[in-house]
């Protein structure tokens, strides 16, 4: 039952970060993967909200459904790689780097407030 | 000024209600982006449940080794060099359009996105940091993100070779 509900939050989840990153990308182009690094700041900061206040089976679908499904590695790890496959070496590292240390932050800052 | 022409969603009674949703798209400018479709953000919802799913699959059965959270690096190296396989794949010559996109949406947006997570992976690399682990953390960040970057770089390869295989 936890499962489903799991899967039910992962596509809800799922579906709008493909909304965020549709509607961010489309104001400010893709040269700089913008939505997904959106996506994933706000998702580590609400992470750290749920972990402070919920538990149990809603922690469960809030956090590992709805934000897990919301927040993406694959693609962020893929943006990365694919600035310095274009030769943009500097911007790749700076993606790569400043995204996990900013959303480490953003997860501390949700803990903090939550 | 009075001939301006009527936009569709404008909040006026439309002069043949039945007309088909897509055709004033088409004649009055580009189609609608791809998440402003419902049917394709059903498709991204449909992957991102069953890729969910499968990672807290993944995470329950792998679990935390050592105060290593190794289910939730297992499925992000594994979604990342799947991705830049995925995607390296649909991008052959003369694959069909339509059909390359939802499976885009489907398996890499939807399923691949949902499979992997960024949100536990700071959630983790934070508690290590904060909870006496330095070390863990910083290899805890290091191997997801070095790691992760490598297998995407080899995914991309990979199906930038089985593309050429293909096409030949």
């Amino acid at each position: 039952m936890t499962t489903l509900l799991i899967a039910m939050g992962g596509g809800l989840g799922a579906a709008l970060r493909f909304v965020v990153d549709g509607v961010v990308t489309a104001r400010v182009g893709a040269r700089i993967p913008w939505g997904v690094v959106l996506v994933n700041l706000t998702g580590s900061f609400a992470i750290g909200v749920a972990a402070s206040t919920l538990d149990g089976t809603t922690a469960a679908v809030v956090s590992t459904g709805v934000l897990g499904g919301y927040t993406t590695f694959s693609t962020a790890s893929l943006d990365s790689a694919r600035l310095a496959l274009r030769g943009r070496g500097g911007a790749a590292v700076a993606h790569a780097a400043g995204t996990a240390l900013a959303c480490v932050a953003a997860a501390w800052l949700g803990l903090a407030v939550g | 000024m009075s001939t301006e022409p009527r936009r569709p969603g404008f909040p006026e009674v439309p002069d043949d209600p039945d007309v088909d949703v897509e055709a004033p798209a088409v004649a009055e400018g580009p189609p609608r982006p791809a998440h402003r479709r419902p049917g394709l953000v059903a498709l991204v919802a449909l992957g991102g449940a069953a890729g969910s799913a499968a990672r807290h699959g993944v995470q329950v059965g792998v679990g935390t080794v050592e105060e290593l959270p190794l289910g939730t690096l297992v499925v992000n190296l594994l979604g990342a060099f799947v991705l830049g396989l995925l995607l390296e794949w649909l991008a052959r010559p003369g694959a069909e359009q339509t059909r390359r996109r939802d499976l885009r949406l489907l398996l890499g947006t939807g399923f691949l996105g949902g499979f992997t997570t960024y949100s536990a992976f700071a959630l983790e690399s934070e508690r290590l940091a904060s909870g006496g682990e330095p070390a863990l953390a910083i290899t805890y960040l290091l191997a997801t993100v070095a790691g992760g970057f490598a297998l995407s770089v080899l995914g991309v390869a990979t199906g930038r070779s089985w593309r050429r295989r293909w096409s030949r």
